[in-house]
């Protein structure tokens, strides 16, 4: 019993590490679809700010220098993204399709022209990535029955950027909900007109959403490559920034329903990669890949309204054309 | 003076100024690199077109781009984003496994192909109408949907490979062999038996197969009524509704074709050059599909010269890695990013300068001929 539940918890524990690029992202979705702007380029962003902390970190040592790096290329590509849809007024899918694929290509070409170990970059030290937290009292808790194992495993041990990833999450409730900016934000992505009549400058409110998204993303992106993982791998994101389109459309582009979805994804995984290869009863090996694959199916069938109805920001993949 | 630019400039000139963007930008990131742009270009020039063989893999590569730049058109053409031409890709070869691997004992070869053939695009064309269907009657979003369905596609691929479908005392997630004899004909086997020496190549009779969707493209597109109204439908929902039909319907029957095509693709990779089912075959194909689309700005003539120009981008990238340390083949994946983003989302951005340049050329020549005209007179 005592080994199921240390079992349980540490899955819990695995579940908010493995959640958290996908908190980031899906809070990155939700500030630029609110603003009316599709972004699909999470993927992307993540890919090429994960390759940009990891050499940062490798070459200067910093952990920190290397998320400020990580971030400021995040934001470049986000201006891109912003340049192309919101300029230009580009389709904002094909766009973000492009960031992704140039992300792939850029991260692996770049890294063999510093590193030439393939796409990777070197193996990282403790001291050049964010490092486990242990909270104060953390192994005297530890023989405290239930609440003990729960604040040793799950709540102590976590790098700052899994802090930051949960902090995201009620700092985007705050600015979205409470604030000025954050109901003009939405209100360009309902009906940006009347934002636009009340003189205020859609483009600009835009291109302040899709830069948050990128500064979100980056972060994202250092925690797997600088913080989780201890370096680069060619296409280390595998598909994280859709599942967090995903969660944030399973959460109705909400913050906190947002950050439960990305926590159930979360979860599948951690308990998919837990299950690896245990056998179950009449069914053979555990068919692990359905288990990963259910995000995706969920999202379809949320989408397709058979379980609730998921309804997007109003004016969302419209350029905005102000009349002249 | 801005002057709107005439037909033949927006189709020739302006696709042209857009790719020549993406090749001048990589060509910069090539050498940030430290390396000699214009030499990669000889390279991948020469490993794409001059070496022996090298057209036919050159060719090979083009046919995959054909059948999915096709199958992104002809969504485009109803105002559809089908960006899941990967997973339609992957589950069209499913389909060609699942037929040989259960007929090819009792079969004979030729029979089995010519099954084969059909069932790859009802498998693609099923793994399309599904999103269709979801965006013609439940409302969710072709685009996220495809997405998650390429994802899903992907993940049968492993669990049918790594499972039931993996052939016995093997290690890797793939099929047995195919029977003999069945497989598309390889090309250079047709021109040595007739008398025609060619250098050994994949390209295969998928080629021909590609070039033939291309021609019934153009005939459904733009001489049929389905074409008409497919079209129609992307301009306007509610002409189509008044003229009677059901908008919901033909969105299906664009994703079912549209998903039939990629599926072909995948006739190929699995039928003419693997000869049994292999995880990831598709390797991006559907991806570049949407290039390949936005280059041949959605018209079958454009798309299969996109289809050339990536073709010999994916062999002469793949030279790359034999002549460079610093450079490889993902410099291709990069071009490719850049032509999406120059001809897709920034397909407007130089337009404003070409119509100012045009507006002066134009106003330019009838000054001229004002003057020749009063010269005369």
């Amino acid at each position: 019993m005592a080994e199921l539940w240390l079992q349980f918890v540490l899955t819990i524990d695995a579940t908010l590490r493995v959640a958290t690029p996908l908190i980031l992202c899906a809070m990155a979705g939700i500030f630029s679809e609110r603003s009316g702007i599709i972004d699909i380029s999470l993927e992307g962003k993540m890919l090429l700010s994960a390759f940009t902390a990891a050499s940062v970190a490798a070459l200067y040592g910093s952990p920190f220098l290397a998320l400020g790096c990580a971030v400021i290329v995040s934001m470049l590509f986000s201006l891109l993204h912003g340049f192309a849809c919101i300029t230009h007024r580009g389709n904002q899918v094909i766009s973000g399709l492009a960031i992704n694929i140039l992300a792939s290509g850029l991260t692996v070409t770049v890294g063999i022209a510093i590193f030439a170990q393939g796409g990777q970059t070197p193996f990282l030290m403790s001291e050049q990535r964010f490092s486990a937290i242990t909270l104060p009292f953390a192994e005297t808790a530890r023989h405290i029955p239930v609440f003990g194992t729960i604040y040793a495993e799950v709540i102590s041990g976590h790098n700052l950027l899994v802090w930051i990833a949960l902090l995201s999450v009620f700092i985007t409730g705050y600015v979205l909900f409470r604030t000025t900016f954050g109901l003009r934000l939405r209100a360009v992505g309902e009906k940006p007109e009347a934002v636009d009549t009340a003189g205020i400058s859609v483009t600009l409110m835009r291109y302040q959403a899709v830069l948050i998204a990128g500064f979100l993303c980056g972060i994202a992106g250092a925690y797997l490559s600088i913080a989780h993982g201890a370096g680069f791998v060619r296409e280390m994101t595998a598909g994280k920034g859709y599942i967090a389109l995903a969660a944030m459309i399973f959460g109705h582009w909400r913050p906190v329903p947002a950050l439960l979805a990305c926590l159930m994804f979360g979860f599948l995984e951690a308990i998919a990669a837990r299950l690896q290869g245990v056998e179950v009863p009449f069914l053979g090996p555990m068919p692990t890949d359905l288990i990963l694959v259910l995000p995706y199916v969920l999202t379809v069938i949320l989408l397709a309204g058979f379980i609730g109805r998921a309804v997007p920001p109003r004016s969302i993949g419209q350029p905005y054309i102000k009349e002249r | 003076m801005r002057k709107p630019l005439p037909a033949w400039v927006d189709i020739s000139i302006m696709p042209l100024i857009n790719i020549a963007a993406a090749f001048v930008v990589a060509g910069i990131i090539i050498a940030l690199i430290g390396e000699n742009p214009f030499t990669a270009l000889a390279v991948m020039i020469k490993g794409a077109f001059v070496y022996k063989g090298a057209l036919g893999y050159t060719l090979y590569y083009t046919t995959n781009f054909i059948f999915t730049g096709l199958a992104v058109a002809v969504a485009f053409h109803a105002m559809l984003f089908n960006i899941g031409g990967e997973g339609q890709a992957m589950i069209g070869g499913l389909g060609i496994g699942f037929i040989v691997l259960s007929l090819d004992p009792i079969l004979p070869p030729l029979l089995v192909i010519l099954l084969a053939i059909p069932v790859a695009a009802i498998f693609g064309a099923i793994w399309g109408v599904i999103p269709g269907w979801l965006q013609a009657r439940r409302g969710s979003h072709i685009v996220i949907t495809t997405i998650m369905f390429n994802f899903i596609a992907s993940s049968i691929m492993v669990w049918l490979l790594a499972g039931m479908l993996m052939a016995p005392g093997q290690m890797s997630p793939e099929t047995r062999h195919f029977a003999d004899g069945v497989s598309l004909m390889q090309i250079h086997h047709i021109g040595n038996a007739l008398g025609w020496p060619m250098a050994r190549s994949p390209l295969n009779l998928s080629f021909v197969i590609a070039l033939i969707a291309a021609v019934a493209v153009w005939v459904l597109i733009w001489r049929t009524r389905l074409g008409y109204i497919i079209r129609a439908t992307g301009h306007s929902e509610k002409a189509v509704i008044y003229a009677g039909h059901d908008p919901a319907r033909i969105i299906m029957i664009v994703m079912a074709i549209s998903g039939g095509l990629a599926g072909l693709m995948a006739l190929n990779e699995i039928l003419g050059v693997q000869e049994r089912v292999i995880l990831n075959f598709t390797s991006g194909y559907g991806f570049t599909g949407i290039a390949v689309a936005l280059m041949g700005r959605n018209h079958p003539f454009g798309i299969v010269l996109a289809s050339l120009l990536f073709g010999a981008l994916y062999q002469g990238g793949a030279e790359l890695d034999f002549e460079f340390q610093t450079i490889t083949r993902e410099m291709v994946l990069m071009i490719q990013g850049l032509i999406i983003l120059f001809s897709g989302a920034l397909a407007l951005m130089f337009v404003p300068a070409a119509e100012r340049i045009y507006g002066k050329l134009a106003s330019a020549d009838r000054s001229s001929d004002t003057r020749k005209g009063e010269q005369n007179g």
